[in-house]
């Protein structure tokens, strides 16, 4: 839905082919479109000032044209200052020298602070530590049975007091912990307004008494300028340390991760990424910066295929590709293995900006994947290496053994014709060097998506 | 205490965002380069996105043009009508329809949709009416005890469904109850999604085919929660989840807390569909009918 930043810049950087440098006018244009970039992606407008001004400061005058994509070289400026922003590396949690560790848990309602006291106790418990989860959430009706729920799924104590007050609930599991030799705590406090004064000073009151390790700010990756001041003041009021960004398997860019890590200065631990309680993963800036700027999350997809498909396997691949004797046996073991990236509406969420959109247009459907994967499965060998021996009647015949109409067999050959050869010249292109997308491409860019596209 | 006078309080937040354009009516500050942009900016940071600011400020400059206007107390009286033009979506007059009414509320996770069903409940219990809530969230821990709590403080009847179980088939409960329990409203409080998780937008679509089989025509009304403090997304979550089950009405929570929102307006102008209710806090009435004009007039008076 919402154009990615290379695309907006393609045009101007059409209209300016052939010139030498970035004059202050080409700046100017190219910076409004960076700026409307971030401001849709939900970065704060203050924050998006400050950064155009950096980012302007390097881009005039740069010989950005003279490179072969000026659109990409403005990119990695505006992308390589994003992710200064953001803060280098990953921050890891801090752990008390004497136990228990005490984690709190803070922000607005629905922010999801209790799913990710979950998920963060899980986190912990993979590697090897027990938490005790606090419901210090008094407020919210049925919150403690849903922390009480959550505890039982991870086979977790959870700690609660009827009738008591939040400080009563968070010391107590603090003692039990200590009394019980667990070595963290983790506690879920109630959702509230940052201008709710006196469940802000409760909160004061809660991090006096337990002088946590951290001080987590939970947010709604989906939030708005309103994130800014929210951030803010939970900030100034309980210093935060650290924040967990929710709901980032959305379609939001996440521009608020921005602005809150600039308002706090506080590092971005984890990022929530699903219903299920495994679902947090480290933050990493650089994807941020890509996803804010429209740009797909290919680090992301790259890493992910890298550790499932092995070197030897893609040296293979590679072997057979420059030799053009890529058949339909491979074709299905690729598929495989994208399908074992995650589902293909998650691969293709990834993919840049251009492409990505094309994916959602097409509508992948996975049980278009098992039709594919049928039609392969009902050739016999020979067929596999060899596709240009299917005749109609093979066809038919696979047809029939796949339970496809035979006007798929023929979408599918068409669809391997092509990515055999986009990845014939894709392998030559490289001059040999491995291919870094080790799967081809659904069809050769056009919107049709071939096999993967429902009809 | 009036329904102005609740709104203007009760807007605090927000209203304070919108100081500089009062500000802007009441003087004759020229209609320069330097007020037009700063008259941007105030928009982009109440969130109304780069894509209805253009729209808006370049209609006004037009109308500015044409009027010969020089200063901006000139603009802002019609500023406010264009708003409201945008949040006022013509809707035909509604035929009456045979008990009970169902309504199914939509949204993604943590935007407030089991809160305002609560205060929902409590609005149409205050009006004498018989209420069913039924808690087709069988995903989320506890979010049926959530539920149910809601139902005992407000006086409504409660359907729940067993955690994991098909949430269609607590939707076909919940309507086979209230139909034989002759309730005037079933309200259905759906899981939280986020609207790119295709199955999950399937199964919503599956509780409305549900609800069309077992009423004889589609849920009355469809309303998406939208948490005021949204950015943009916003626009996608209202075009997601209209595609999928056809909503009838928005209801913006948490707007007491923010000084933004100004998303909604181009959500209204995306999908064609009015703001039924706001949530303007934590207590279980502050949950107002919606009336573009007399929301803007709250917004934008001073005292």
């Amino acid at each position: 839905m919402l154009e990615g930043l290379s695309e907006k810049l393609g045009p101007i950087f059409a209209r300016l082919a052939g010139r030498g440098r970035l004059g202050e006018s080409d700046v100017d244009a190219v910076m409004r479109e960076v700026r409307s970039a971030l401001i849709e992606a939900d970065v704060d407008l203050d924050v998006v000032k400050e950064f155009l001004a950096t980012v302007r400061f390097q881009a005039v005058g740069s010989d950005v044209l003279n490179s072969l994509t000026p659109a990409q070289s403005v990119i990695k400026i505006v992308n390589d200052e994003l992710v200064a922003l953001m803060g280098g590396a990953q921050a890891r949690l801090k752990y008390a020298d004497a136990p228990p560790t005490v984690y709190m848990l803070v922000g607005l309602q629905g922010a999801g602070k209790t799913t990710h006291a979950g998920k963060l106790a899980l986190h912990l418990k993979t590697g090897g530590r027990t938490s005790l989860l606090a419901a210090a959430d008094i407020y919210r009706p049925a919150a403690i049975e849903q922390l009480q729920t959550l505890g039982q799924q991870l086979e977790l104590p959870v700690f609660t007091l009827p009738q008591a007050k939040p400080l009563e609930i968070a010391q107590g599991a603090v003692a039990q912990a200590r009394r019980l030799g667990i070595p963290t705590v983790i506690i879920d406090t109630a959702g509230r307004l940052q201008i709710d004064d006196a469940l802000m000073a409760e909160l004061e009151e809660l991090k006096a008494a337990l002088n946590p390790q951290e001080t987590l700010f939970v947010a709604d990756a989906m939030t708005g300028q309103e994130a800014t001041r929210v951030a803010r003041v939970f900030h100034d009021r309980l210093g935060i340390t650290g924040v967990i960004l929710t709901k980032m398997d959305g379609d939001t860019r996440g521009g608020a991760a921005l602005s809150i890590h600039k308002v706090t200065g506080a590092p971005i631990k984890f990022v929530g990424t699903g219903e299920k309680l495994a679902a947090l993963e480290p933050f990493y800036p650089d994807r941020l910066a890509s996803r804010i700027l429209g740009m797909g999350d290919v680090l992301s997809l790259i890493e992910k295929s890298q550790n499932l498909y092995s070197d030897q396997q893609a040296k293979k691949l590679e072997e057979k590709l420059r030799k053009a004797q890529f058949t339909l046996d491979d074709f299905l073991d690729q598929l495989r293995q994208m399908r074992k990236l995650g589902a293909m509406k998650d691969v293709l969420k990834m993919l840049p900006g251009g492409l990505s959109q094309l994916a959602a247009k097409a509508q992948i459907d996975e049980r278009d994947l098992d039709r594919t994967e049928a039609i392969i499965c009902s050739m016999t060998r020979r067929e596999r290496e060899n596709p240009d021996i299917l005749n109609a009647s093979r066809r038919k015949r696979i047809a029939a053994g796949s339970g496809t109409q035979v006007a798929d067999i023929n979408r599918l050959i068409k669809q391997f014709d092509q990515a055999r050869q986009m990845m014939k010249s894709l392998s030559s292109m490289m001059g040999g060097k491995r291919p870094r997308l080790p799967f081809p491409m659904p069809s050769g860019g056009g919107p049709n998506l071939g096999p993967f596209g429902r009809r | 205490m009036g329904f102005f006078t609740r709104l203007r309080d009760r807007l605090g937040k927000a209203r304070e965002a919108f100081a500089p354009l009062f500000a802007f009516g009441q003087s004759k500050r020229p209609l320069d380069e330097a007020f037009w942009y700063e008259f941007e900016e105030i928009l982009l940071r109440a969130d109304f996105g780069v894509a209805t600011t253009e729209k808006i400020l370049a209609n006004l400059r037009i109308v500015a043009t044409q009027e010969l206007w020089t200063t901006t107390d000139q603009l802002m009286a019609r500023f406010r009508r264009d708003v409201a033009a945008f949040l006022l979506v013509p809707e035909e007059p509604r035929a009456p329809r045979s008990a009970p009414e169902v309504v199914l509320v939509v949204g993604v996770n943590g935007s407030g949709k089991t809160t305002s069903i609560g205060k929902l409940a409590q609005r149409l219990r205050g009006e004498g009416k018989r209420v069913l809530l039924v808690a087709a969230d069988t995903f989320r821990a506890a979010a049926a005890e959530q539920l149910a709590i809601w139902a005992q403080r407000s006086g409504a009847e409660f359907v729940r469904g067993r955690e994991g179980a098909d949430p269609a088939s607590v939707v076909f409960d919940g309507v086979v109850a209230g139909k034989a329990r002759a309730m005037d409203v079933v309200l259905i409080d759906t899981a939280g999604r986020l609207q790119n998780k295709r199955n999950l937008m399937e199964e919503l679509k599956k509780m409305r085919r549900v609800i069309e089989r077992e009423l004889g025509r589609p849920p009355d009304e469809t309303y998406l929660v939208l948490d005021a403090t949204t950015g943009q997304n916003a626009i996608s979550q209202a075009r997601l989840f209209h595609e999928a089950t056809a909503l009838t009405g928005l209801i913006l929570t948490k707007l007491d807390s923010t000084a933004k929102g100004g998303v909604v307006v181009g959500v209204v102008d995306t999908v064609e569909v009015p703001i039924r209710y706001v949530g303007l806090g934590e207590s279980i009435e502050a949950l107002e009918p919606f009336a573009p004009q007399a929301f803007l007039e709250a917004l934008f008076a001073q005292e």
